[in-house]
């Protein structure tokens, strides 16, 4: 094959359902021989956020966002029917027994096929100053809307969610 | 048909059976022939249409009852 084509997918939303989309078109994809790059935005750092990443922050409210916006692929809930966990836990349930790999493998994964992950530096200062420690270690450097378009400009596909 | 390696997918849905053949695959020299049976019926459109983006070839699809048995051709390394 020549040049690999590239994906790039912007995940914006921090919602279980919308992850597991981003994560399924990124592993296909990079098992399709593309280059891969994923750019976590605003809800979605949550997602790539260690499932036990210490609350910080500098000030009260960065303290408070980062309380709310505890994060990890594991704390993901539905966007629909999520009925105060009961639906989420239901649907994770349903995975497992479909043989589906959970979020948490699903991130494994991507990273094992070359997936890079990218955090928004801009989101990352604006949602609780979010250093780099807070991300998990398949999550690669920061990255700021240039490097997203540029990234994007040369992808052959290229998704919001 | 014959082949030379199997990869069972049975109980396995999309993206798996793909992440798993894509990955498969590079074991296979040149040439040879993987087998691989999935009852995710999505297999049917997506391995034709990884062995298009890939360069692989897609020789045929057999149904037996709610398995199907999908072959590959290793068309490069």
């Amino acid at each position: 094959m020549a040049d690999k084509e590239k994906l790039t997918i912007v995940l914006l939303s921090g919602d279980l359902d919308r992850a597991l989309a981003a994560f399924i078109l990124a592993t296909t994809g990079a098992s399709m021989g593309m280059d891969v790059t994923m750019y976590f935005t605003f809800w979605g750092l949550n997602i790539i956020k260690k499932n036990d990443a210490p609350i910080g922050g500098k000030s009260l409210i960065e303290k408070m966002l980062n309380f709310i916006n505890r994060g990890g692929a594991k704390r993901a809930k539905l966007s629909k029917l999520n009925m105060l966990g009961l639906g989420t836990y239901m649907m994770k349930g349903q995975m497992k027994k479909a043989g589906m790999p959970s979020l948490d493998e699903f991130i494994q994964m991507a990273h094992g096929l070359g997936v890079k992950m990218m955090p928004c530096s801009t989101t990352c200062g604006v949602m609780g100053g979010l250093a780099e420690e807070v991300f998990r270690p398949e999550v690669s450097s920061l990255a700021g809307a240039a490097f997203f378009l540029n990234e994007a400009r040369q992808s052959k596909v290229t998704l919001f969610i | 048909m014959k082949a030379d390696h199997e990869l069972d997918c049975v109980g396995l849905y999309c993206p798996m059976p793909i992440v798993k053949t894509a990955a498969k695959i590079k074991e296979l020299k040149v040439g040879e022939v993987l087998e691989v049976i999935a009852d995710d019926k999505g297999i049917k459109l997506d391995m034709p249409a990884w062995c298009q983006a890939t360069g692989h070839e897609c020789l045929g699809i057999e149904e037996e009852g709610k398995e199907f048995h999908v072959f590959v051709r290793k068309k490069h390394d």
